[in-house]
């Protein structure tokens, strides 16, 4: 269960933020046209994270919420748009400050056979950041790693430090990029899917150390997941993506009891329930995503909503504050 | 008369450092139109077990022991050009990936035309290309675009058309391998309803492998619930929602969040799947079980009967484990 924090200040701000990717052309289509053509794969996304929560961006895959993600941490660069850390602009930041920057600031990725060197042992590479950022080396630095590797359950540490990534399963391989995101004690971490490629029965373990190193270090995180269960669990507050933009956005509960973006509510309904039992109504789309290069106008989502009218086509809805802190993107809402 | 009767099914993979027995004393069966669910983690043999079925277990596996009956024909004993004309016309494998199973170089109507006219020489070129016609768009795929290649496919289209491959022939098994792990959720939702309405269509039987047991406690009749290549649970689905008896089945349920449930508490198993070359003496799962007693160390429980059609593998039921554990109290 996710405990009630309370909120003091705004970790992360994020206004209007693109990212755009230009498609590459083949010979004679650049010889014949100017234009470029881009995957707009975020597009004008603005929220904020609040210090000590867990915030989820949600979406099917090619939404865009990986790309926001690594955008924030800045490995990649922003279109256009402003990102805040504490208070200070970090859209700028370049070289050395950003190397600065990611001392209070990590990244956990998806996959633990890519994340990891498979020739550093796990001692190295847990304590490669300390070395980094010349805060620990020899005898310290290795008291630290063994330390970390107790916490994230990887028993006895003197055993692990000298194993490599081969070596371990793939929970025990996220145990350890979990270790070294946290090794630094930064403030923010962004964990993209960190638990899609765990097995069922291991998840939990990672998900309830995420959990317990938010409360002993004050954590906050940007959780990314297709999975809305995963994200139930966890999350405080949760936006869900549709092609680049957020289309709603509130605390976790109102999202599950009140839905209010007809794409919200297709995707709710879609997630399998472990019932046999029960007899559930499924809302169906039409079509599939369309391609992020070629968004159709107006509201992204109309050609597959069921409830669109001529405004839909036309003109792109905001994000607006239907009911307290819970937002929609949808010209339904008043 | 069931479709499908497995019996002690047992499957080596011989390697350089050990034998790996991937499925181990397997037996089960299926009835005409029936669903079955295979569930487990990764490397608990699920896999190799619905390859046995058709008999593509992948090199160096080998079926040491059992037999596989499709419709009382042991196909264990058929040679391999007589196995050929079970795959596809009486049994159908729906493969994991759909990026990777279709031939980028042909047309889709060309896959289909080739499957049936390698399994029914006398079709005519025309006529089997009209049949798949029929077939495209039972799926829920404008049937001109028959003449567009994979790659025009998204993967969703892709794993439909994989699907249609699989049920073109009318075959009486379907075995679909984490049909949906690529895809998004509302794909999965329609790629799950499509093979449901199609499994009512054509009447076959299907046996639904995932790691997923969400969607298996939502599709299937009964589920074997597999771990280290064993059966550790064998029921309906009911009995497996209402009262599992296995504690990794229980603990497999309690580590599936629910959106359904408002303050859900999600509890772990401990440690991780054993290693296969050398699995623990006992009951496979003893390490990692909070309910473990001694026996459970040195002994393997047998799969019992508990009543109701529902069978386990674990010593906290029947008589032998409660007996032991009596003496050993006394």
């Amino acid at each position: 269960m996710v405990r009630k924090v309370f909120v003091l200040s705004e970790i992360v701000k994020v206004e209007k933020l693109k990212k755009y990717f230009p498609v590459q052309k083949s010979f004679l289509e650049q010889l014949f046209t100017r234009e470029l053509s881009y995957v707009k794969a975020v597009d004008e996304v603005t929220f904020s994270i609040r210090s000590g929560e867990i915030f989820t961006l949600a979406g099917e895959s090619g939404c865009g919420k990986t790309t926001a993600g690594r955008v924030i941490v800045r490995l990649l660069e922003p279109t256009s748009g402003k990102i805040h850390f504490n208070g200070a602009d970090i859209t700028q930041l370049k070289g050395e400050k950003i190397r600065l920057l990611r001392r209070r600031m990590q990244m956990i990725f998806q996959d633990p056979y890519a994340s990891l060197n498979p020739r550093m042992k796990v001692g190295d590479a847990v304590g490669h950041p300390l070395e980094i950022h010349g805060l620990a080396k020899g005898e310290e630095k290795r008291k630290a790693v063994l330390d970390v590797l107790d916490k994230v359950g990887l028993t006895p540490p003197e055993q692990f430090i000298n194993l490599h990534p081969h070596q371990l399963s793939g929970g025990q391989r996220q145990r350890v990029a979990l270790a070294r995101s946290v090794i630094l004690k930064p403030g923010f971490i962004v964990a993209d899917e960190p638990v899609s490629m765990i097995d069922v029965s291991l998840r939990t373990t990672i998900i309830d150390l995420m959990l317990s190193f938010r409360k002993e270090l004050g954590l906050t995180y940007l959780f990314i997941t297709h999975d809305l269960a995963v994200a139930k669990y966890i999350s405080n507050r949760i936006a869900i993506m549709y092609l680049g933009k957020i289309v709603e956005m509130c605390q976790k509960e109102s999202l599950f009891l009140n839905p209010m973006h007809p794409y919200t509510q297709a995707l709710l309904s879609a997630i399998p329930v472990p019932n046999p039992k029960r007899e559930r109504k499924r809302i169906e789309l039409t079509g599939e995503i369309p391609s992020a290069i070629d968004i159709p106008t107006g509201c992204r989502f109309h050609p597959r909503c069921s409830y669109r009218t001529d405004k839909c086509s036309e003109k792109e809805p905001q994000l607006i504050e239907v009911e307290k802190d819970h937002f929609v993107a949808c010209h339904l809402m008043k | 008369m069931p479709l499908l009767e497995v019996g002690s099914l047992t499957v080596d993979y011989p390697t350089s450092r050990g034998t790996i027995r991937a499925v181990e004393d397997i037996s089960f069966s299926l009835r005409k139109g029936e669903t079955l669910g295979l569930a487990g983690e990764s490397g608990s043999g699920k896999s190799t077990l619905g390859l046995s079925i058709i008999r593509l277990v992948p090199y160096p596996g080998v079926i040491v022991k059992g037999h596989i009956k499709i419709d009382e024909t042991d196909i264990l004993k058929l040679p391999e050009d007589e196995m050929r004309f079970i795959r596809g016309r009486k049994a159908a494998y729906i493969f994991q990936d759909p990026m990777t199973s279709l031939n980028p170089v042909k047309k889709i109507g060309a896959h289909f035309v080739e499957l049936i006219r390698t399994h029914e020489p006398s079709t005519g070129k025309e006529e089997a290309f009209e049949r798949s016609k029929t077939v495209v768009e039972n799926l829920g795929i404008l049937s001109e675009r028959i003449n567009d290649y994979p790659h025009q496919f998204s993967g969703g289209m892709r794993q439909r058309i994989m699907i249609g491959l699989a049920i073109a022939l009318n075959p009486g098994l379907v075995i679909a391998d984490e049909p949906t792990t690529a895809l998004d959720v509302i794909v999965q939702a329609k790629i799950l309803d499509l093979l449901e309405s199609l499994r009512k269509i054509y009447g076959m039987a299907l046996i639904l492998i995932s790691h997923d047991l969400s969607i298996i406690l939502e599709r299937c009749d009964r589920i074997i619930v597999m771990y280290a290549g064993r059966i550790f649970e064998y029921a309906t689905s009911t009995e497996i929602h209402k009262t599992s008896k296995h504690p990794y089945t229980q603990g497999l349920l309690q580590s599936i969040p629910n959106i359904e449930l408002s303050d859900q508490r999600l509890a772990a198993i401990p440690g991780s799947p054993p290693n296969m070359l050398d699995p623990p003496k006992g009951c496979r799962f003893w390490p990692r079980c909070s309910y473990a007693m001694k026996i459970c160390r040195v002994k393997e429980p047998d799969l019992i009967d508990v009543g109701r059609n529902h069978f386990v593998r674990c010593f906290l039921y029947g008589e032998e484990g409660v007996r032991v554990e009596r003496n050993r109290k006394s």
